[in-house]
């Protein structure tokens, strides 16, 4: 079978390489040999090729190159090594890099490409892209590649990759609404997401227990749907940080605004927006979803929609659409008359749908894409045809392969995540299932799997805060950016057990508070501050 | 900050809604008690504290006084406790209506005990009587004023205006079990230093008192021992990740200065392999057919150097060690590779054992047992010691950890007389999604069946946290607020039980930790106030 050669010689390549076994995610083509070459800090430097479309200025690389240093070599002051030390004759004192097209100023965007070449070899230390992007994963690839002996030199091999991601979006969720999150812990996120090569950062901004998002249009929402108003709030300063932050690693932000379930803290904040429930024929004094039958409802939805898109500059926006509960519908005497009235008899997912479209039509209209759960779909709603469907539940109404192919065959573009929520934790090394799912594994044709343009691994926040969200993300969530990024016959666990295992303690090494995956140890641990 | 723009009238009328509410807002403080003391009484009458004024010090009836550093030290961590972490709200001090708390005097009735170090009968009882203007804690040793000073740091909140306030209240405490203890493993992964120092105080702010450290086991051997360096100069995982005496005795001390006893476990002769790395010839070889396969079992029990190595080395443990308890382990040994080895076998034969390893395992434990008597130290076994029927001195502990039935072994161990510690219930590296610490609460440690004198042998109880998939980088959360749950069970009257109760107190209490830099993990859906701490 081609399959299992590819897979001894990158087995192969990978006992060659010593150091190199630290790759994560590991790229689609590599050869590296024992040959090393010696890398000193003090002239080090990464340099633009004369003939690369980006060139000093350059922001996502200039900044890039000032980060990959730091993290390479620390910020300390190198001194020039002794002429002893130095016996090698051939020694890397840069990194070469060619970017085909211009674009340091845009944003990454699901077409973006990605692929990078990197060698380095007597004659040269070369990365070559097709994108900025590209450069970004081709130089944090470089970085893993560096070791260190025990007498301090550092190194690298000599190494040829040829690599691109397996799909295009590889997202992580975070929930700031179940807990808030200080911009802080989002800023880390993104930093190890860069590192495993994760490109979408999903925020699901707002839900039932919390409003952080301070609306300009609608100052209310947070000001009476935060937690705290002084505190536990994202300011437009703060999201145009996170955009710039995740933009200059090659990260978009997908921003979810959850409706017309999951909404109990818009309430507070924009009085009318959700549906009065009944006990009988009184109003029981709480609320259900946001109420479909208004008209208001709808002004409000293009007033605030008109805000998101402008604020949140990546083409698709998550509409969310999930766990709609019918029952308070059902108690509201008014919803019951609009029901007949538009010849939907009892069925309230006519009703979900009627919603869903008219607010679908609204975001169109203001050029955004949007991505839905798969609720939207199951429920027959009406939906534009590039419409993107997330799978996220595991065996109800269907299994999730089986979903997978539904939605394909309705020719609609999935992602996946049914299998990925981290936030579900279970004693031992449950990285393995994460990492064992194969995204494809669904009868379907080959134009129904190129519909599949990723995944994304979600942390929902019920139990999750400041406190244990990076612990529990990493490395966890490192199993998933593998198996979006790198190609569908890299699926030996053991080969995968060292090289995750090598990359938490990179982690460590970085600074980042990444738990173990079994007994062991690192040369440097997480200390307390 | 909005409530600066209020008029003198609606903030009267708010305090006089807070007067009326007094079940309410005394129930907010009530809530933040945890582990919820013996018996509370609290007065709807607030006071209210300055950061300026208030001060914690020494009733001149003491026995204590200045020179006690258990007490000064305290004093200091509870002033920044109560203050430190706060912002200090300049508030309407003038209008505020309640009369102020202006000390905590500290009275210690009977020696104090303050250069001791805490033992299993260590008396940890107080009472704590807040009156304005001066509230009095009492207690007969250092070990209570402790205990006192943690529920009296838990009674004080800032109210909506940001001024310190404590409801006027009596409490009357004292533990239910005498031996609460964390389990931490160093083996599995190693934790710095630091890393159990902030567990320890975590441990103080949830009254634990005993931190079981097992120190060793197969995958590394952290501890660097005087008499024989090589154990970890070869076993442990490398040589930063070792505890020099210099780190052992900065634990100790600082355990000590939060009322915790350390009780440091060297399990064998089972789990013992990376003893092996610095000690030749105490594993016992084991053998493919005729020929030794390379690999190495438990300490090998038929040899003498075996027990003179013991012997030096536990003769060390016990003065670096202060507490009377050394914990011996003694679980899941595995017979295969005595089986295999020919020594063992003629030495079986010699001895009339037969071929039931059972009894080399309590020949070994045993002779152990007369080691660690010679340098009059007490025993802590795991349970298989007992169900092996090794013929174990009185007063030797067992701790039960075997999940299945462990209420029928608790019975049996307790009818045979032995003191008997709880941690079966209660093995916090396993975890699940949600609220699992409700389990842990709902443990009734003397649920089982037995005489009252039965009863009166279970000592208390342990949370472990076993190491194989924790290290510092999850530790804290992992632990906390989970063993909180124990901590209350081990804590608390029988009767206080009810979760929803504890879920209320407990959250309060979640955010206090996170407050005073614990990075403990939420409940549930939620905020605190204080959260960018960690």
């Amino acid at each position: 079978m081609a399959g299992s050669a590819l897979w001894f010689f990158l087995l192969l390549a990978a006992a060659l390489a010593g150091r190199a076994t630290a790759l994560w995610p590991w790229p689609q083509y590599i050869q590296t040999s024992d040959l090393r070459y010696p890398i000193f800090p003090h002239n080090f430097q990464f340099q633009y090729h004369v003939s690369s479309a980006a060139q000093p200025g350059c922001s996502v690389l200039d900044e890039a190159f000032q980060r990959y240093r730091d993290l390479l070599f620390g910020s300390d002051f190198w001194h020039r090594p002794d002429p002893a030390e130095k016996q090698h004759t051939l020694e890397i004192n840069s990194l070469v890099i060619h970017v085909a097209t211009p674009g340091c100023d845009q944003l990454p965007s699901l077409e973006s490409a990605e692929n990078y070449t990197l060698t380095i070899n007597d004659e040269q230390n070369f990365l070559f892209s097709e994108t900025v992007w590209g450069a970004l994963r081709g130089l944090e690839t470089f970085s893993q590649l560096v070791w260190r002996s025990p007498e301090g030199t550092f190194f690298i091999n000599k190494t040829e990759i040829e690599d691109f991601p397996r799909f295009p979006h590889r997202g992580l969720l975070l929930d700031t609404s179940r807990h808030y999150l200080p911009l802080s812990s989002i800023l880390n996120t993104l930093d190890v997401m860069a590192y495993s090569k994760f490109n979408v950062f999903h925020w699901h901004m707002v839900d039932d227990p919390s409003f952080p998002y301070e609306s300009f249009t609608f100052p209310e929402l947070t000001r009476k749907g935060s937690y705290n108003p002084a505190t536990h709030i994202y300011t437009a300063q703060d999201v145009k940080e996170v955009i710039e932050y995740a933009r200059l690693r090659g990260i978009r932000v997908l921003v979810e605004f959850d409706t017309p379930g999951h909404t109990q803290s818009w309430g507070p904040g924009a009085p009318g927006l959700l549906t009065p429930c009944y006990s009988g024929s009184q109003p029981s004094g709480t609320f259900g979803p946001v109420n479909p039958i208004l008209n208001s409802t709808y002004e409000f939805m293009s007033t605030f929609f008109l805000e998101v898109s402008s604020v949140f500059p990546d083409f698709y926006l998550h509409l969310g659409g999930d766990e709609v509960d019918f029952s308070c519908w059902k108690s509201n005497p008014d919803i019951q008359d609009f029901m007949k009235k538009k010849g939907f008899g009892n069925d309230f997912k006519k009703l979900e749908s009627f919603y869903i479209q008219t607010l679908l039509d609204i975001v169109s209209a203001y050029g955004k894409g949007y991505v839905v759960w798969q609720e939207v779909f199951d429920n027959k709603v009406k939906v534009r045809p590039d419409t993107i469907i997330q799978v996220w539940r595991e065996e109800a109404p269907v299994s999730y392969m089986k979903e997978l192919e539904l939605v394909t065959n309705a020719s609609f573009r999935a992602l996946l995540s049914a299998p990925w929520y981290l936030n579900h934790i279970t004693y031992g090394p449950d990285w393995e299932k994460v990492y064992m799912v194969e995204p494809l594994a669904f009868d379907g044709t080959p134009e129904q799997k190129a519909l599949v343009i990723g995944g994304e691994a979600c942390m929902w926040g019920e139990y999750v805060d400041s406190t244990n969200l990076v612990p529990r993300l990493w490395p966890r969530a490192g199993a998933v950016a593998e198996r979006l990024w790198s190609s569908k016959l890299v699926t030996n666990l053991d080969f995968a057990s060292k090289r995750l295992a090598d990359f938490r303690c990179e982690l460590l090494r970085r600074g980042i508070q990444a738990q173990p995956l079994n007994v062991g140890y690192c040369e440097q641990e997480f200390e307390e501050t | 900050m909005e409530q600066r723009g209020w008029g003198l009238p609606r903030l009267l009328g708010l305090l006089a809604l807070l007067a009326v509410q007094v079940p309410r807002s005394s129930a907010s403080s009530y809530m933040g008690l945890w582990p919820l003391p013996l018996s509370v009484e609290m007065s709807p009458r607030l006071l209210r504290l300055s950061p300026e004024n208030f001060h914690i010090g020494h009733d001149s009836s003491s026995t204590a006084g200045p020179s006690c550093t258990i007490l000064q030290e305290a004093f200091r961590r509870y002033y920044d406790y109560i203050f430190g972490f706060y912002k200090w709200h300049r508030g309407p001090a003038k209008s505020h209506a309640a009369p102020e708390l202006e000390q905590l005097l500290v009275s210690v009735v009977l020696d104090s005990q303050c250069n001791a170090f805490p033992n299993v009968s260590s008396d940890e009882s107080y009472s704590l009587l807040v009156k304005g203007p001066v509230a009095i804690l009492k207690a007969n040793r250092v070990w209570g004023v402790l205990r006192g000073l943690e529920t009296f740091s838990q009674l004080i909140y800032q109210d909506s205006y940001g001024t310190f306030t404590i409801n006027e209240s009596n409490i009357v405490d004292s533990p239910r079990f005498p031996h609460r203890g964390i389990l931490i493993d160093t083996a599995r992964h190693y934790l710095p230093v630091k890393t159990i120092l902030k567990t320890l105080d975590a441990m103080a702010f949830n009254k634990f008192n005993v931190l079981h450290w097992h120190i060793v086991d197969d995958q590394s051997f952290p501890y660097q021992s005087i008499t024989f360096p090589q154990l970890s100069n070869k076993g442990s995982y490398s040589l930063s990740h070792v505890y020099t005496p210099n780190d052992v005795r900065i634990v100790i001390e600082y355990a000590r200065l939060r009322g915790i006893r350390v009780i440091p476990e060297f399990d064998t002769p089972g789990h013992a392999q990376s003893w092996g790395k610095g000690q030749k010839d105490l594993l016992t070889p084991c053998y493919h057919g005729h020929t030794q396969s390379g690999t190495f079992g438990p300490i090998n029990p038929i040899l003498n150097t075996t027990y003179s190595f013991l012997s030096k080395f536990f003769n060390e443990i016990s003065t670096v060690f202060p507490d009377h308890f050394i914990h011996l382990g003694g679980d899941e040994v595995e017979f295969q590779c005595w089986e295999s080895n020919p020594d063992i076998q003629k030495f079986m034969q010699q001895k009339g054992f037969g071929t039931d390893f059972k009894k080399l395992e309590v020949f070994y434990i045993q002779k152990l047992f007369n080691i660690i008597s010679t340098v009059n130290k007490g025993s802590i076994v795991w349970q298989e010691v007992f169900d092996n029927n090794v013929k174990l001195q009185p007063g030797v502990v067992v701790q039960v950890w075997k999940y299945g039935d462990y209420a029928k072994e608790q019975s049996r161990v307790t009818a045979e007389g032995f003191p008997v510690l709880l941690s079966a219930p209660w093995y916090l590296d396993y975890i699940s999604y949600g609220q699992d610490w409700v389990k842990y609460y709902n443990v009734e440690p003397l649920d089982f069946d037995g005489t009252s004198k039965q009863k009166t042998l279970v000592i208390g109880g342990e949370a472990c946290l076993w190491g194989e998939y924790v290290d510092a980088t999850n530790l804290t959360p992992r632990l906390w607020p989970r063993a909180s749950a124990v901590g209350e069970r081990l804590w608390s009257r029988q009767d206080v039980r009810s979760s929803q109760d504890a879920y209320k107190r407990l959250t309060v209490h979640r955010c206090r930790m996170v407050r005073r830099g614990v990075a403990a993990e939420p409940l549930f859906t939620g905020y605190c106030n204080h959260e960018d701490r960690v």
